[in-house]
């Protein structure tokens, strides 16, 4: 299905008035979907730039493990805030921003259903991130010494979620009552049913961390027994921040690829409702997620033991793995053709598409018990792969839907280029540590651990890998700022009319 | 000058929304469910946790509801018996929508409000007759965290009735779309209350 632009009447009131306020006033009370995704893409960008500051700066105090640069108060903070700003900064944000500008304009719809509950939506959210970030400075964030900022904390991280389901609640309403007339749910475009089925997800298993964080708040506030305080906070809302529960923050992000192949392509989707089962098989990790456990993979005892440790294992960690092939696997049947012109953001989306799953393999061997890859930074690098991998998705639909969105398009060497070093940076960031894990390096640590082996290269190389990837957003968002304001606008769609390859 | 924004394709034809509303309180209703089970899973979890304790029979149970605690059945089965009167009065304003009944809807929608407001008395009775302090453990906690936070969204609800109601009293009886979905958030408040009352009030 081609993807149309439709003017948003209810944005129209944005246009009025001349002048820097009315033109914030305009952004920050917008009713145009267009609008209010680009706020949740650019203050993601933002919160991306302290993720991969953060990377860096941890990177580097685990090169030498002997010395600390920063204090273990502001250390421990430090991982907090990776994996707070990995999921609820970066990674639900971007694909909720995409689903809010684009999935509107695919179905046939002027704007997002429920407008101003997505614009609320994106304020809790950005309100609620801002807060968390402030109290994670300040010392207050899972095991934080400033019990006033641990309350702020869950605030903040309450009110991030209260928004994003509100904005997810738009997103579905969206898909399933404002399609054109005619379009049948079979018929919509892949991403806007991965966008279905992503916001869905997140409208079912936010919730039970909000339910988890209610718990934990009240207690951290009032008594400190039930829940163990800020030391407690990790255990008991980790899993909201960690896979399998990630897998469901990027299945937007599967729909993108599944989206892009056939464009590159220049044909239709063979088996189109492959990829829509694709998509739905990712989804089942939330099953998984909403057990708020993880099901590692024990293979000792009867074998109905192992039965018992398997079947949780397969269903929530292998299922949705199978689901990424699914939809890689048709992508590259669409590709199998005479017609295929590469276009740029199909670079950085596949490379996304490929550290996606590498994260979810990751997983997968992580959580084989006898592997003995708990607690070590093999962890922290399927997080890694899996959030930097969704930001190349991320970059490669923004560079794809940028005419439709902004009117102006990204030059095609700058958007292979930072996809290219987006992916570099990745690799060197996580594969690293994916070594390091197998030789114990202990996660959320960045002191006395030794082994055989090159300690410091490993550690080196993933600072590297940081840095890299740092450049590279910076080098998006600068490239992303100059284009979309004052590039050549877009005449049609670049993608159809062979002018963008 | 051709702008950026003058080069976007035109658009289509507006398409009528089919059953936005009702799609979105379905969404909420679901989220809400999650929320309020997945706080239920959580409690399971800590009372399956404590230790056991001969009971009032002899059988051993749970030591999860402290022994000086004890639940007013009656005010907790009439709060269960006031949540399904909601949702009833709920559905009636939907039945006389449906007859473009716009007194009968006004009625009904009031009247669900006001049963909201009672229920919220009734929870709030519990608390003075349990007289539980929050601050004395676990049980405490958790008691006041999880009814506080149904207590919020039945707050949610009775908002919700008499915004629907002050809609029907200025003439919007055809839009049904608000009632049908008031009725639907008011069946999800009964059947998540009536889960939470089995297990915290009954089962203990």
């Amino acid at each position: 299905m081609t993807t149309v632009n439709l003017p948003s009447t209810l944005g129209a009131e944005a246009t009025a008035g001349s002048g820097f306020l009315s033109s914030v006033g305009a952004w920050l009370t917008t009713t145009d979907h267009k609008r209010i995704g680009r706020l949740f893409i650019g203050t993601a960008a933002l919160w991306l730039l302290a993720l991969v500051g953060v990377g860096l700066v941890l990177g580097f105090e685990r090169i030498d493990s002997k010395t600390l640069t920063f204090n273990e108060g502001m250390l421990t903070q430090l991982f907090a805030a990776s994996k707070t700003l990995a999921s609820f900064g970066v990674m639900v944000p971007l694909m909720l921003g995409l689903s809010l500008a684009v999935a509107p304009t695919q179905v046939g719809s002027r704007s997002v259903m429920f407008a101003r509950n997505a614009m609320l939506g994106f304020s809790l959210w950005a309100i609620g991130s801002a807060l968390v970030v402030g109290a994670l400075i300040a010392n207050g964030g899972p095991g934080g010494g400033n019990a006033q900022m641990v309350d702020l904390y869950l605030l903040g991280l309450a009110l991030v979620i209260i928004g994003l389901i509100a904005s997810a609640v738009s997103v579905v309403a969206t898909v399933l009552s404002a399609r054109s007339a005619g379009t049948d749910l079979a018929d919509v475009p892949s991403f806007s049913w991965a966008a279905l089925i992503g916001s869905s997800s997140l409208v079912l298993t936010l919730p039970v961390t909000l339910g988890t964080l209610i718990y934990a708040a009240v207690d951290h506030h009032y008594t400190r027994i039930a829940f163990d305080g800020n030391m407690g906070l990790g255990k008991w809302l980790g899993w909201s921040m960690s896979q399998p529960q990630t897998f469901l923050y990027i299945i937007p992000a599967i729909g993108i690829l599944a989206e892009l192949a056939p464009a590159v392509a220049r044909r239709a989707q063979p088996l189109r409702g492959g990829v829509f089962v694709g998509v739905g098989l990712v989804s089942v990790a939330l099953l998984g997620s909403v057990t708020q456990n993880v099901h590692g993979l024990a293979w000792t005892g009867t074998l109905s033991d192992k039965a018992k440790s398997f079947v949780p294992y397969a269903l929530f960690n292998l299922l949705p793995i199978l689901g990424v092939v699914v939809v890689l696997g048709l992508a590259l049947l669409a590709l199998k053709s005479d017609s295929i012109k590469m276009i740029a953001p199909f670079v950085p989306a596949f490379l996304g598409g490929g550290m996606i799953l590498t994260a979810m393999l990751g997983n997968a061997v992580q959580l084989v018990s006898s592997a003995n890859l708990a607690g070590t930074v093999f962890e922290e690098a399927v997080l890694v792969y899996i959030s930097y991998g969704t930001v190349l998705v991320a970059w490669g639909a923004i560079a794809y839907w940028g005419p439709s969105l902004w009117g102006r398009m990204l030059p095609t060497k700058a958007v292979v280029g930072v996809g290219a070093l987006g992916f570099i940076g990745t690799v060197f960031a996580a594969l690293p540590m994916f070594i390091a894990g197998f030789a114990d390096q202990k996660a959320d640590s960045v002191k006395d651990f030794d082994y055989s082996g090159p300690v410091k290269l490993w550690n080196l190389v993933s600072t590297l890998g940081h840095g890299i990837f740092t450049a590279c957003v910076i080098a998006g968002i600068v490239v992303a700022i100059k284009s979309f304001t004052t590039g050549e606008p877009v005449v049609g769609n670049p993608w159809v009319d062979g002018g963008a390859q | 000058m051709t702008s950026a924004n003058d080069l976007v394709l035109p658009a289509g034809p507006v398409a009528a929304a089919r059953h936005p509303l009702f799609i979105a309180t379905g969404s909420i209703a679901a989220a809400g469910t999650m929320l309020m089970f997945g706080m239920l899973a959580v409690w399971f979890k800590f009372r399956d946790a404590s230790e056991l304790r001969p009971g009032s029979g002899g059988k051993l149970i749970h030591d999860w509801l402290p022994a000086d605690l004890k639940i007013p059945e009656v005010a907790t089965n009439t709060l269960a018996v006031t949540m399904v009167i909601a949702a009833i009065m709920g559905q009636w304003a939907v039945y006389s929508a449906a007859r473009k009944d716009s007194q009968h809807t006004q009625l009904a929608l009031f009247i669900t409000g006001l049963v909201g407001i009672a229920a919220i008395n009734a929870q709030v009775a519990i608390y003075k007759q349990m007289g539980a302090v929050l601050a004395d453990g676990a049980y405490q906690t958790m008691f006041y965290a999880i009814t506080g936070t149904m207590l919020v969204l039945i707050c949610s609800g009775v908002a919700f009735s008499f915004v629907a109601a002050f809609r029907v009293l200025g003439g919007r009886v055809a839009d049904r779309a608000v009632v049908t979905a008031h009725a639907l958030y008011w069946y999800f408040l009964t059947a998540t209350f009536v889960a939470l009352w089995f297990v915290v009030y009954v089962q203990k």
